[in-house]
């Protein structure tokens, strides 16, 4: 049979406040273990939580600029539950009444709406040894807002692509540093299986993924679930509700030891912190204060740059992709479409393989690609050469300029150089040369390729060319 | 003065058994620290206070009278203890309660019980037991204790002294180890009810690290005390007057009541309808809270850890075991209860808007009259162990003081009398939030006007 999968997601994303979300403690990431705690954030006997209002400002901003309304008043509430990580053996979090309701991420033509957005405390690290677990609670404190989409996802890819356009929302919001491998994002999936053409609300048992690492993860672990799942119901068997854990080495989930999780978390509102009111104006000033998000830059670009409706919203996917470009054009107003081509081409090739957040981050300055692309439109490289010259500049971190002039790869666009080197061709080639003469078209790309190797590929193809075919021409009329 | 104190601790504390902790080192050390100079001499500096089990002192072991915190000496001061400190008070030791302030007796003690001054063989009122005990023997001019349902006021009674329990967030709650945190307060203990303004003043005030604690400026409890009574307006809940009174409790209230009004104050009957709920809201969410404040003694960083955990889950329920008490564990077993999925609505739900009712009673008595007048415990002190393995009778003998918890009201108990027998009697008043300054007056103008206060224990 077959299935649709209904997917919702879980973000869980740090706040980067100075301090942690109930104390004073700093909230650098990789400080030696216990190095940023106080008696509050360790939970000791007698210590009070008090609210750090720039966590509250933070998770507000966000909300608002994923369309969600503002609770009018803040509720804290405690979720119980006994583990290590976790001082006090709960954790104040919000519940039935989270700070943001009823916001959207827009993907592509469609809209994937959010549930809830709540702030909470992030938990201390476990580290396992043999005989013995660790504790490091550097982290216990630390501002989450916790983003949870409706089931609205229905595959892998557009998990992924959720995932991919949320970072860049929030990467414009500069709340967060987002990053998957410090934690400062991470993601939850929830997935079941409807039978294709089953009333869209008649949902199956739903599993929740946990321990995804990437957003690659994210999908990976999506499109193995969906095949999982698949196959226990077409062989008439029922899937389990739990919470299930990807293993990305052997690429497959593995159930957590349900019992162990099986919790009732016993909600009650934190009595540590009085409600307190978010006044309209509160909101409306953090409103104020919102950047331009990626939807208003792409319209933008466009209007601006005269950019494709696909390449802006390429650029403006990653908040460092498009500032690289606007840097470029501030730079040098150099034809848009061609860095346009060059950013969603090249430099995101070499951004995926290298892992990196956006192509702000590959050693390669906007001036170097302002270089490049003003070299290849002066018509003094060609763009075969510049693909060199960009592998180059990016493992030496020299300029594009400096390795033309040092290799001596400037293009040979003198006709009287080239007139010289295609003589010596045809006489080298004079079958070639026939077989052009006898109409054959392609013997004349041939005789350019034998041209461009004379001179090391230095020779402008496009001169090249017009430089043959009058030479063969004027032979023909001569003979 | 300190010496004089640290010989009858230690010849008389033996028997009594009102501390917790005491080493002489650490009050001559204080001594010592005022002598040299520093600290301006205020009126606080070079009293002795005693601190409360469960309320935090850097250095000092903290352990609310359990086993789960034996060895826990927490790495900072409760901001009453730092103010106290600032002022120059010498912290004596810290006092004796029932474990986790859960008592009514201050026989849940994992060091055992407190006695009380005036009959050796009688509790003297719970949890705040060796607070009042001390205060009453003279170990100590004030102490410090906690009340989250009657644990100030009942041992204040029973033990003929003078407690307070302030409005909720008129001190901060910072390092008083939570029982059940909508609840709790850190008031005073002492002879007299100068003592009384004198040790609130020096505790009281907004504080940034307690975000439940009121941001309002403090009046002057000294000047405030001295004021003119005349024409206050008294209220008698009748609520408060009912089955199971004892008549010679009862005959000392209205002796009291008779004072009042040959001081010029004014007394009516009152009512406070939702009085009769108040033990069971009281029980539901005082538990629910203690059930999740109290997690955090799971052995994994400070007090008692179970060397006989295997696993994870095994080291929490077998430290857990080991370290509570019989009354610690019925309270989180009960707590854990009304706050599960499929009972929250039906307890803690509940038990919240009946706590709001109360509290409206509260305000609307508050309209009419001035200050309430009620008895602070049905009865006077009763025998050691007469209450300990009928937990449901100990409950009850919070009745008068658990609405002022609930409404958040400031209450004060005063010295009232004695039985035939000898044993105190304890006068309640109860003003509106923030009033404390009406309790302290009432109290001093009565206390002026009848010199119980004056009687001491058998020594």
């Amino acid at each position: 049979m077959s299935y649709i999968p209904v997917i919702g997601l879980e973000t869980h994303l740090q706040l980067k406040t100075v301090s942690k979300i109930f104390c004073g403690c700093s909230t650098t990431f990789g400080a030696p273990p216990n190095s940023q705690v106080c008696p509050v954030c360790l939970g000791f006997p007698g210590t009070l939580p008090v609210l750090n209002r720039q966590a509250l400002t933070f998770g507000i901003r966000v909300a608002l600029a994923l369309g969600c309304g503002i609770q009018p008043r803040i509720v804290f509430h405690r979720k119980n539950y006994f583990y290590p990580d976790l001082p006090k053996d709960f954790q104040i979090s919000q519940y039935d009444l989270p700070l943001g309701t009823d916001g959207f991420v827009e993907i592509g033509k469609r809209r994937i709406r959010i549930g809830r957005a709540h702030l909470e405390e992030d938990a201390g690290k476990l580290l396992h040894s043999a005989g013995y677990s660790l504790v490091d609670f550097n982290r216990t404190g630390v501002a989450l807002l916790e983003i949870v989409t409706e089931p609205d996802l229905t595959s892998p890819e557009e998990a992924h692509l959720y995932l991919k356009t949320l970072r860049g929302i929030l990467e414009y919001l500069e709340v967060s540093d987002c990053d998957m491998e410090k934690g400062s994002l991470r993601c939850d999936t929830n997935i079941s299986l409807r039978p294709a053409g089953s009333a869209a609300d008649s949902l199956g048992t739903k599993v929740e993924i946990k321990n995804l690492n990437s957003f690659k993860a994210v999908a990976r672990s999506l499109a193995y679930e969906i095949q999982r799942q698949a196959q226990v119901l077409d062989e008439g068997g029922k899937i389990q509700q739990e919470t299930r854990l990807w293993d990305d080495a052997a690429g497959r989930t593995e159930p957590m030891r349900s019992k162990e999780y099986a919790h009732d978390y016993r909600y009650f509102p934190e009595p540590d912190l009085v409600p307190f009111a978010v006044s309209p104006e509160e909101v409306e000033k953090v409103r104020g204060n919102l950047p331009e998000l990626p939807p208003q830059r792409a319209r933008r670009l466009i209007e601006q740059y005269g950019l494709s409706e696909m390449d802006a919203r390429t650029l403006t996917a990653s908040k460092g992709t498009a500032d690289y470009f606007e840097s470029c054009m501030k730079a040098a107003p150099a034809s848009a479409k061609t860095l346009a081509n060059w950013i969603a081409g090249e430099l995101s090739s070499q951004t995926n393989a290298r892992n990196l957040e956006s192509v702000a981050g590959l050693p390669f300055p906007p001036g170097h690609l302002v270089e490049l692309v003003g070299l290849i439109e002066s018509g003094k490289i060609s763009g075969k050469m510049a693909k060199e010259i960009f592998a180059e500049a990016l493992s030496s971190g020299q300029s594009p300029g400096s390795i033309v002039y040092s290799k001596g790869l400037s293009q040979v666009t003198d006709p009287s150089v080239l007139q010289t080197a295609a003589q010596e061709v045809l006489k080298e080639h004079p079958q070639a040369a026939a077989d052009y003469r006898t109409g054959k078209g392609q013997a004349l790309m041939f005789l350019v390729g034998q041209l461009m190797r004379r001179t090391q590929g230095a020779a402008s193809p496009a001169i090249s060319q017009e430089i043959l075919r009058k030479l063969l021409n004027d032979k023909e009329k001569r003979g | 003065m300190t010496e004089e104190l640290i010989r009858k601790i230690e010849s008389l504390d033996p028997k009594l058994h009102a501390f917790a902790w005491f080493d002489p080192a650490f009050a001559r050390e204080q001594a010592k620290g005022l002598e040299k100079g520093g600290i301006s001499k205020g009126p606080l500096w070079g009293i002795p206070v005693l601190v409360k089990d469960n309320i935090c002192v850097e250095g000092v072991p903290t352990t609310c009278a359990s086993k789960i915190l034996k060895g826990f000496r927490p790495p900072y001061d409760a901001t009453a203890v730092e103010k106290l400190k600032k002022a120059g008070a010498i912290l004596l030791g810290m006092a004796n309660m029932d474990e986790f302030a859960f008592g009514s007796s201050c026989e849940y003690s994992c060091y055992g019980p407190t006695r009380n001054p005036w009959d050796p063989t009688r509790v003297p009122g719970g949890s705040s037991g060796g607070s009042a005990a001390a205060v009453a023997a003279g170990l100590t001019a004030l102490a410090l204790g906690s009340d989250t349902g009657g644990s100030i006021r009942q041992p204040a009674a029973f033990c003929g002294v003078v407690g307070m329990k302030p409005t909720y967030g008129r001190v901060s709650r910072y390092g008083l180890i939570a029982f059940a945190s909508s609840l709790d307060q850190i008031g005073p203990i002492a002879r007299t009810v100068e003592e009384i303004a004198l040790l609130l003043q020096g505790i009281a005030g907004f504080d940034p690290r307690d975000s439940t604690s009121g941001n309002l400026p403090v009046p002057d409890y000294q000047k405030e005390l001295e004021k003119p009574v005349k024409g206050l307006r008294l209220g008698v809940p009748k609520e408060y007057f009912v089955d199971g009174l004892d008549p010679e409790v009862k005959k000392g209230i209205d002796a009291a009541l008779a004072e009042f009004r040959r001081l010029g104050m004014s007394v009516t009957e009152v009512s406070l309808p939702h009085t009769e709920y108040a033990i069971p809201t009281y029980y539901v969410i005082a538990t629910a809270e203690a059930s999740s404040n109290l997690a955090r003694f799971d052995g994994v960083q400070y007090g008692h850890r179970s060397s006989q955990g295997k696993s994870l889950l095994e080291m929490y329920t077998q430290t857990r075991e080991e370290g509570f008490g019989p009354e610690a564990k019925r309270r989180i077993i009960l707590g854990t209860f009304v706050l599960s999925s499929g009972y929250y609505e039906a307890y803690y739900g509940r038990a919240l808007k009946v706590r709001t009712l109360i509290k409206k009673d509260f305000d609307r008595v508050f309209g009419s009259v001035d200050c309430l007048v009620t008895p602070t415990s049905p009865t006077p002190a009763f025998p050691l162990g007469e209450k300990m393995e009928d937990p449901l009778t100990m409950y009850l003998s919070d009745i008068h003081t658990i609405s002022v918890n609930l409404a958040g009201v400031p209450a004060l108990s005063v010295p009232c009398g004695f039985t035939q027998g000898g044993l105190p009697i304890g006068m309640q008043l109860i003003a509106k939030p923030f009033a404390e300054e009406t309790l302290l007056k009432a109290a001093y103008a009565y206390q002026q006007a009848t010199g119980w206060h004056k009687r001491q224990p058998p020594s």
